[in-house]
């Protein structure tokens, strides 16, 4: 279990205020010049030895991330730009510490803005999170009224903007270059990759797009050391990360823990357990909607990091973790993520905009049982279809939660067909 | 965008309050010179709030002249995201989550009192112009599931009970407190203070 004293986001619940002179007391903006006087090399070395993985769901390298920016400009500027259209099903942990911990991000932004040479960083913050945006603009006027942002940032010689940008409602913006067309006022539709973001991304310039959550951490890394970092969690695995605990738990809960820590160790410390005990666990979705479901015989012994839920054919996703008892219409619950891709497909590449109708409408029927066994298969293969024939994550994303499903409960949909051929109708899973 | 099939009476014109100008002009200096049209975001939700919460076509014209758009890309943007509201809507506009972490505690039961106590269906506007109803995908608030949206706020932690009487509240025209029903602190774990 991860110690109080290794907690990042010390106010995530919002026990304290948000404002900068709370914010300085939990430690932030505490030596940032310094931390600028490093020089951009160390900062990125630094976030690179730390072992941070992207916090947004792919968990690519942070610092190798930074280091694709242009050392020196061709005549453009560069730009970083935060992720925080937050809109992934059992995903919320961006929006406390943009609610409660604003300080973190912002100070994340001038360093690693710093650091990629950038010129301003744009913030993407989902429309919906209205309250969450008020109190946002409040903390960046405070940093530019402190002098900690804007000209001569922190006293360093370095001009650095922060600007919020509010979305209007769609997930599809979440996707970096969706999220890109969507700040240049266009419809949320991702580009072709390449170019990439760090070659041509806001208005044809370079760009870097970071999770919230990847960029509010780097302050702290940098002033208790990458090593103090990657000597959390495992290997390839490290640091702290912020878990959603949603669905049949006593409690659930946002909560920062070590990386790495048992999926049942989670739940049960932290969410008051599964309702009705462990023994009434179904199943998990451990990553967001878009990663695969797995049974209870895996949650049993997983750890919850990228590696190990990527060995039994999952993911950690962005960490979201939604728990379904014994109660839960396993089928029904998946049908629920199949309308939501339907819903959020942006209609750009075939395979997707109509792929996601088709498993949706497929699903409804598995749902009811109304259905041929064969055409379970035949829903496997149109899942193939749309995974990897589209320019971005969302076809795949649309199709793993049913290919999890299919994985592990094909028995049950299976009953649910013969049941309903012998005309016993709809049965509770 | 689901209202946006419905027949509407579209007033004449539009333009921005007097106030809601200089917010405007403020706006546009956040994007780099020439880059004005990333503004278009912003300023359809200011023309929104100026117009009882949806967006008359006038104001998508107004805002693409003011922008140096198409209309036809500022039309575009005004379909594309859900939080255009293409015809006119209740005083307190609810947005039901309906999806997975809700549903699994509960969401079905928030919508039958959404819309027994409100007394519409699912995109439907009360006669008395008070409420209105959608179901939405994901709010983003899945630990305080379930989840409702009224206007700009949030209201977690519900129950069919909980819900009805804040919207019993608002019929009385009382206040009503946003956040957790329970009395949770954000999304800490219950009793955690």
């Amino acid at each position: 279990m991860l110690a109080d004293k290794d907690k990042i986001f010390t106010n995530l619940y919002g026990f304290e205020d948000f404002g900068l002179k709370a914010a300085k007391k939990r430690g932030d903006w505490d030596g940032t010049k310094k931390i600028l006087a490093k020089g951009a090399d160390w900062i990125i070395q630094e976030v690179k030895d730390s072992g941070l993985r992207g916090r947004g769901g792919a968990g690519f390298s942070t610092g190798m991330k930074w280091s694709f920016m242009p050392k020196k400009s061709d005549g453009r500027p560069s730009y970083l730009v935060i992720n925080a259209d937050e809109s992934e099903p059992g995903t919320c942990k961006d929006r406390d510490m943009l609610r409660n911990d604003p300080h973190k991000l912002l100070e994340g932004c001038l360093i690693g803005g710093f650091a990629m040479n950038a010129v301003a960083a744009y913030i993407y913050i989902r429309g919906e999170y209205y309250d969450e945006a008020m109190i946002l603009q409040h903390a960046i006027e405070e940093a530019y009224d402190a002098g900690l942002i804007g000209k001569n940032a922190c006293g360093s010689g370095y001009d650095f903007e922060i600007i919020l940008h509010r979305g209007a409602g769609a997930y599809i913006c979440g996707e970096e270059t969706a999220l890109l067309e969507s700040l240049e006022g266009k419809k949320g539709m991702p580009r072709l990759k390449p170019p990439f973001p760090a070659g041509a991304g806001l208005y044809g310039c370079p760009t870097t797009v970071n999770n919230v959550e990847s960029v509010a951490v780097v302050p702290t890394i940098l002033r208790r050391g990458a090593k103090w970092f990657a000597g959390i969690g495992r290997p390839n695995n490290t640091g702290t990360k912020v878990f959603c605990i949603s669905g049949h738990v006593n409690n659930p809960c946002n909560v920062e823990e070590a990386m790495s820590i048992p999926l049942k160790e989670l739940i049960e410390k932290h969410a008051g357990g599964v309702r009705g005990g462990w023994d009434n666990l179904l199943a998990v979705i451990p990553g967001g909607s878009s990663v695969p479901v797995i049974p209870k015989s895996i949650c049993d012994t997983v750890l919850m990091d990228f590696d190990a839920l990527k060995d039994v054919k999952s993911g950690l996703g962005t960490a979201a973790v939604i728990v379904m008892d014994k109660s839960t219409d396993i089928v029904a619950a998946i049908a629920k993520l199949s309308k939501f891709y339907m819903h959020e497909s942006c209609g750009q590449c075939t395979p997707c905009r109509e792929g996601t109708g088709w498993l949706y409408r497929m699903m409804v029927r598995m749902v009811n049982g109304d259905a041929t066994i064969d055409e379970i298969d035949r829903l496997e293969e149109i899942t193939r279809q749309i995974e990897g024939h589209t320019i971005c994550a969302l076809g795949d994303a649309a199709a793993w939660p049913v290919q999890g499903l299919i994985r592990h409960f094909r028995p049950v949909m299976e009953e649910r067909i013969r049941n309903y051929k012998a005309g016993q109708g709809r049965v509770a899973a | 965008m689901s209202a946006a099939v419905k027949k509407v009476d579209q007033p004449e014109s539009f333009t921005f309050s007097k106030e809601n100008l200089a917010k405007a002009e403020k706006i546009i200096t956040k994007y780099p010179a020439g880059r004005q049209q990333s503004a278009v975001l912003p300023l359809l939700d200011l023309a929104q709030r100026q117009s009882d919460n949806w967006l008359p076509k006038a104001a998508m014209d107004y805002v693409a002249e003011m922008l140096d758009m198409a209309p036809i890309r500022v039309y575009e943007v005004a379909t594309f995201y859900t939080m255009f509201n293409l015809a006119p809507v209740g005083k307190n506009h609810i947005q039901i989550c309906r999806t997975t972490p809700c549903w699994l505690r509960g969401s079905d039961d928030v919508t039958k009192a959404c819309k027994d106590h409100a007394g519409v269906n699912i995109s439907e506007t009360s006669a008395d112009g008070l409420f209105s109803l959608v179901e939405v995908e994901c709010l983003g608030a899945c630990v305080n599931a379930p989840v409702v949206q009224i206007n700009d706020h949030y209201y977690e932690d519900l129950t069919a009970t909980s819900i009805a009487k804040i919207i019993e509240d608002l019929k009385a025209g009382h206040v009503v407190k946003p956040g957790s029903q329970i009395g949770r602190k954000c999304s800490a774990p219950v009793g955690v203070k």
